[in-house]
């Protein structure tokens, strides 16, 4: 086991490659994850306000099919 | 058929009935890829134990030029059809690719210094691969500076079109020029180079990498999407 971790004398090279990119993927899933979240949320709750106000009307950012 | 699928909504029923499969696939493929890259697969016999930063840097290498592929493709339809959901696509996709560009270039740092004695050497493979990157940084600078994106869509898909031009670059630097970086092994005229237990990680990986980079994009492509619908909510509020 030792010897695996110890890949032939070049674990300073290989794990670090390995570490920083699961963390740099691990990073860019969790912050893509966070911003659509909240900005998911943030529509609903604009909605609901402009619910409040008048009826539901088109999201012009769609194209109209 | 492809107008079919340009309104958000039906586009994102779709993308989201995908999104859990990608999901799962991308740790399984991933998984796999480890496991025949770490334990299964032998040390070379030139390279020794060095060669599993293969299993990375070249999958992420084939990312960083599949993700700027797909957005010069998405930003050329957004400049023929005008459709905003492909100027999405391309801004959705350019952090993935940075990351992937930036990982290939950290890994192939950690491998060149035990194998070629140097961190950095400024040969046509690594300076051009370097510039896509910038390419990126810069394509997400442009995008950025724009408080609505609609608006900086067009010159950020000129600039996606024009730094295309890199790709073939990066291809063929290693054939057009002399450089410390080895030929292509993978992608030749006569088929893949190496031995199929070297070859099926470095498959499992590629494939691993491209689902995660559809299942992350779709996450960002939401994201967009609920970004033009604040803008657009927000602006139907103070006006209305």
């Amino acid at each position: 086991m030792s010897e695996f971790f110890a890949m032939g004398g070049y674990a300073a090279f290989i794990w670090p490659a390995y570490a920083v990119t699961t963390i740099l993927l691990c990073g860019l899933l969790g912050l893509s994850l966070k911003s659509m979240r909240e900005r998911e949320a943030l529509v609903e709750a604009l909605r609901s306000r402009r619910g409040r106000r008048r009826a539901e009307a088109p999201v012009t950012a769609e194209p109209v099919t | 058929m492809m107008h079919r699928f340009a309104n958000p909504t039906r586009f994102m029923r779709v993308a989201n009935a995908i999104l859990p499969w990608c999901a799962v696939l991308t740790v399984l493929f991933l998984a796999a890829g480890l496991y025949l890259g770490l334990i299964r697969s032998p040390a070379d016999y030139q390279q020794g134990e060095t060669v599993r930063i293969m299993y990375i840097h070249v999958p992420a290498a084939y990312m960083a030029m599949f993700v700027y592929g797909a957005m010069a493709v998405s930003s050329a339809m957004a400049l023929i059809w005008k459709h905003p959901l492909a100027d999405m696509i391309a801004r959705a996709s350019a952090p993935i690719g940075a990351c992937f560009t930036f990982v290939t270039l950290l890994t192939g740092s950690l491998w060149g210094q035990p194998m070629w004695g140097t961190w950095w050497v400024w040969d046509a493979r690594l300076t051009s691969v370097l510039i896509l990157f910038f390419i990126y940084l810069g394509y997400i600078a442009l995008v950025n500076a724009f408080d609505d994106p609609a608006r900086g869509a067009k010159p950020a898909a000129i600039l996606a079109l024009v730094g295309a031009v890199n790709l073939p670059i990066i291809k063929f630097s290693v054939d057009w020029w002399n450089t410390l970086h080895q030929p292509a092994s993978l992608v030749t005229m006569e088929g893949p180079k190496i031995d199929p237990s070297m070859l099926w990680p470095l498959i499992f990986m590629a494939v691993g990498f491209n689902l995660f980079y559809v299942a992350v994009g779709i996450l960002r492509l939401r994201s967009e999407i609920a970004g033009a619908r604040i803008r657009n909510l927000q602006l139907g509020l103070t006006h209305g």
